[in-house]
């Protein structure tokens, strides 16, 4: 068993609670999220930070979650995909993946959904090709990414109307 | 009728499932915690071909959080071996253990086994097991290990060939003798890895009962049920199989692997729950392949594109055992779908199944058909090409025409094409894709050097597989039927019971589309349950595109029974005979007269109270039924790709891609254009981008992540244009066809007729799959170097 002398305290707030958890130092941040928050709707997907099913955002910005140690996340604020409809009402771009038929079996929803508000952070009114471009990160293997880009085009158009 | 009835059946309602997946409530096996659960670790076999002299686990027994290590010699007696569960005749099936004794054949398998506190114990405990190997010469080419002096896998498979199995019908030789031309190719389909987003997980938990419950996303729960009681002799009925949220199978998760017995059999041994979970790169190399097959093709026909016949041999790799239905795949499920939709009376065709020391090879997406609809376009265009003809004109000179069918292709016993209508399905792809205007185009932009090239793919094939009698004789050890329950409440609302298993494919939507169209109640009163062995009676999951077909059928006459009994129940309380009553919108009514109509609602409590029932009808509004499908659906479609090749490059544009399917009846067009553009990515992927790479010195996994497998992303695809032509099957009651597999048949020969016609003017008329930038790349060069054109 691993002696608890070798674990680190990590305080970290996760959709606006605050949590202090203790973990091995070779633990990564996904894992604390999945087994130590119970928060399962970030996926593990692969084990080369290829699949972005991990993603969350961490300060305000789309990170893979596979790609940092629980130790490094020490202090931050994080938003996982459990904290985008809190109160029952879907997000935007959940919305817009339920509208559009962009999702199938719901593996990598979540971390593409994590992305693609990433995407629309940076670029509020993307064409086509920055939209196909900014998910790059995420491996959808159900949907042919057809539907995803519509819904995140819906989105765009929304954006771009007053 | 005046009332308005409920017509779900061709509605594209957006999925009812979608909430909890879009919030992050989804419940995968991974996501399910219980307390005390222990995790196994395998040590994998890291040679391809080996003896094993001996296996020291004395460090990893020690190490902290270690409750169990096991090795093959260990598990000898006490389970196993895995057997395969479809067995074509006359097929050497080769030993497989669990857990390997004293030789190991893949990169891979596994070598022993670790149960500990957490995963992270597990794996290091893994990497003290210290084991003493004596490696072997390895094969890892389907043609290389069918050569002479290669090496030898298995004592009982003499050659490397397990099976052999042939199809035809017709006079090949006499077709050759009227041929005015014959022409041989060959083709490689490359490997694959069918790559589901959530990899494989399996948690065993023994239950104070004496039951053991297994978690697992299974394609076919009630399957593994039986094949985990046969093969661990844990009593089947002690056994609840749940299969939870699935994140894809593409049939790769509805096989017998070695972790889906140990889990439950070291969870019974240590009397906690134990979980297993696969890595990535762990699933590359455990997780069943696809495809690997090579094709040598002969083709005689007419100077004016007619074809007479064709003559193929197929080697089908099926990696180091046989998987769970590998001997059919290469076999039944390959070479008779070899004419595809063309009428060629001669055809001649054998296929051998060849063991090598590589990943067993199983079902993905199509599982034959892709190999057999790639063998019919290939031969066609290579005939087109050969020839000098229109792509398009060489295809309806030889299609089958409307009223052909129901046909048997080459006169054979086993198949009948049900329905279709080709020139159609042509003409709508043509139009949609502006065909005429393009190949003007693709003949502008080559004198500009800008290389464009339109591919074009047809294909059929049949989903389904029906019924039970038929699968006897081709060794198909399960049935061909599928189960549904409609249960009643005393309100009148409904629960499905459905032995089908949706893997992201909408079934909670589509399956109540169905139910609510006999039952002509709203969908909101209907709940459909799946992948629970202990809620649902029992089932064959979902595979072969046969959920709508089969599972679809099979709800749709059990809800027919529900209204059959409704019915009689309504006219006991109107008083009136059962034929006067008609139903719809929930009511049931007498026309032509002023009786009040009673609802279903009413009628259902009624069946409940029991209180005025007629004498023949028991209480109760519940029916099970267990439907053996008398035929087989035949989906068909035409494909149109456009691309643009830059030869300094090698790089492929996709510009454009249309499809049109003819699936049947739609249940749901939002559903059926998203397995369309699903499938036809993975079919792009294995034509430009995928294939598993093995070193064939020493046959080791050179694509063991996805670092270096080259899963598409979106900026690798295109859009996709999907429409649809509604023939409907008349081999079952919706005239559904099947459509999970159609993208992954078409697209690959599509995409490769678009790119050979783009490189044509260099002279290029055969590359193997996938495309990638150096191999076309290569090819232009080799061509120049052949001198100018």
């Amino acid at each position: 068993m691993t002696s608890v002398e070798t674990k680190r305290l990590v305080t970290i707030e996760v959709n606006g609670r605050r949590n202090t958890v203790a973990v091995e130092p070779r633990k990564l941040l996904v894992h604390l999220i999945r087994e130590d928050l119970g928060l399962t709707g970030t996926h593990v997907g692969c084990d080369t930070s290829q699949c972005g099913a991990c993603t969350v955002e961490i300060d305000g910005q789309a990170v893979k979650s596979c790609t940092v140690l629980a130790v490094m996340a020490d202090g931050a604020s994080i938003t996982t995909i459990e904290g985008l409809a809190p109160g029952g009402k879907l997000h935007p771009v959940q919305a817009a993946f339920h509208e559009h038929h962009a999702l199938q079996c719901g593996f990598c929803t979540p971390g593409m959904i994590m992305s693609v508000r990433q995407l629309l952070k940076d670029h509020p009114h993307p064409d086509e090709q920055e939209i196909r471009h900014g998910l790059a990160g995420n491996i959808c293997r159900c949907t042919g990414y057809h539907n995803i880009v519509r819904a995140v085009q819906s989105l765009a158009v929304t954006e771009a109307q007053p | 009728m005046n009332k308005p009835t409920f017509a779900y059946i061709g509605q594209p309602l957006k999925r009812r499932e979608d909430f909890k997946l879009l919030t992050g409530k989804g419940r995968y096996v991974d996501d399910i915690k219980l307390p005390g659960t222990l995790h196994m670790a395998v040590l994998r076999s890291p040679h391809a071909h080996a003896v094993i002299n001996n296996i020291d686990v004395a460090a990893a027994k020690d190490a902290p959080g270690v409750r169990l290590v096991v090795s093959g010699k260990d598990l000898v007696g006490k389970i196993g071996p895995i057997v395969p569960n479809w067995v074509i005749p006359g097929t050497k099936v080769p030993y497989r253990p669990v857990v390997a004794t004293d030789r190991v054949r893949f990169v891979g398998e596994c070598v022993a086994v670790v149960v500990a506190e957490s995963l992270a114990e597990g794996y290091d405990s893994v990497g003290l097991i210290d084991v003493g190997y004596e490696m072997l010469p390895a094969v890892v080419d389907e043609e290389a290990a069918v050569a002479d002096g290669a090496p030898q896998l298995h004592d009982n498979v003499p050659g490397n060939v397990t099976t052999i199995f042939k199809i035809g019908g017709g006079d090949y030789q006499m077709a050759v003798g009227q041929a005015d031309q014959v022409i041989r190719l060959r083709v490689v389909n490359n490997r694959l890895i069918p790559t589901c987003m959530e990899t494989r997980s399996i948690l065993a938990s023994p239950e104070p009962d004496g039951t053991l419950t297994v978690y697992i996303g299974s394609q076919v729960p009630h399957m593994h049920r039986r094949w985990i009681a046969e093969t661990t002799g844990i009593p089947e009925h002690l056994l609840r199989i749940i299969a939870p949220d699935i994140g894809g199978g593409f049939g790769a998760k509805m096989h017998l692997y070695p972790e889906d017995l140990l889990c439950p059999w070291l969870a019974r041994e240590l009397g906690v729950p134990v979980k297993w979970w696969e890595s990535r790169s762990e699933s590359h190399q455990s997780t069943s392949h696809g495809r690997a097959h090579t094709e040598t093709i002969q083709v005689a026909f007419k100077n004016d594109g007619t074809i007479l016949g064709i003559k193929v041999d197929t080697l089908g790799n099926v990696g180091a055992y046989l998987s769970n239905m590998a001997s059919g795949g290469p076999t039944a499920n390959t070479i008779p779908y070899g004419t595809g939709t063309y009428k060629i009376p001669s055809y001649q065709a054998t296929s051998r199944v060849v063991v090598t020391n590589t990943v067993p090879v199983d079902a993905y997406r199509g599982y034959g058909r892709p190999e057999g609809a790639y063998i019919a376009e290939r031969t066609i265009d290579a005939v087109a090409r050969h020839l000098g003809l229109d792509q398009v004109e060489i295809r309806r000179k030889n299609f089958l025409q409307r009223t052909d069918f129901p046909y048997r292709p080459y006169g054979s016993a086993s198949l009948v094409y049900d329905s279709g209508n080709y020139q159609g399905l042509m003409d709508k792809a043509l139009a949609a894709f502006r065909y005429d205007e393009r190949r003007k185009e693709c003949e502008t932009l080559r004198r500009d050097g800008i290389f464009r090239g339109i591919g074009v793919a047809a294909y059929t094939h049949m989903c389904g597989m029906a019924p039970s009698r038929r699968l006897a004789l081709i060794g198909f050890d399960r049935g061909g039927w599928e189960s549904a329950r409609v249960s009643i409440d005393s309100s009148g609302r409904a629960t499905v019971y459905s032995g089908s298993m949706s893997q992201g494919h909408g079934h909670i939507t589509s399956l109540s589309q169905i139910a609510a169209d006999v039952l002509q109640i709203p969908i909101e009163n209907i709940d459909v349950v799946e992948g629970d062995t202990r809620q649902v009676q029992a089932g064959h999951g979902t595979f072969n595109s046969r959920s709508m077909a089969v599972g679809g059928s099979s709800l749709h006459v059990c809800a027919k029974r529900i209204v059959a009994k409704a019915r009689k129940i309504a006219a006991g309380m109107l008083e009136v005979d059962e034929t006067d009553i008609s139903y719809a919108a929930g009511a049931f009514s007498v026309p032509g007269t002023d009786i009040a109509p009673v609802t279903f609602a009413k009628v259902a409590r009624m069946a409940y109270t029991g209180h005025k029932l007629p004498d023949d009808v028991t209480p109760g509004l519940d029916e099970t039924v267990f439907y053996d499908p008398t035929g087989m659906g035949s989906p068909s479609g035409v494909h149109l790709a456009y691309v643009e090749v830059d030869p300094e490059t090698g790089i492929v544009d996709i510009i454009d891609y249309v499809a049109v399917d003819d699936v049947g009846t739609l249940i749901n067009p939002r559903l059926a254009a998203g397995q369309i553009h699903g499938g036809v990515v993975q079919g792009i992927a294995q034509a430009l981008y995928e294939e598993v790479s093995y070193d064939p010195d020493n046959g080791q996994l050179l694509t063991g992540s996805l670092l270096d497998y080259a899963v598409p992303r979106a900026e690798h695809v295109p859009n996709i244009t999907s429409l649809f032509q509604e023939t409907p099957s008349p081999t079952n009651p919706i005239g559904v066809k099947g459509i999970g597999e159609s993208g992954s048949i078409a697209a690959p020969p599509c995409m490769v007729h678009a790119v050979l016609d783009a490189l044509s003017p260099f002279g290029i008329t055969q590359l193997d799959m996938p495309l990638t930038p150096p191999r076309i790349w290569a090819a232009v060069q080799a061509a120049r170097d052949g001198g100018p054109r």
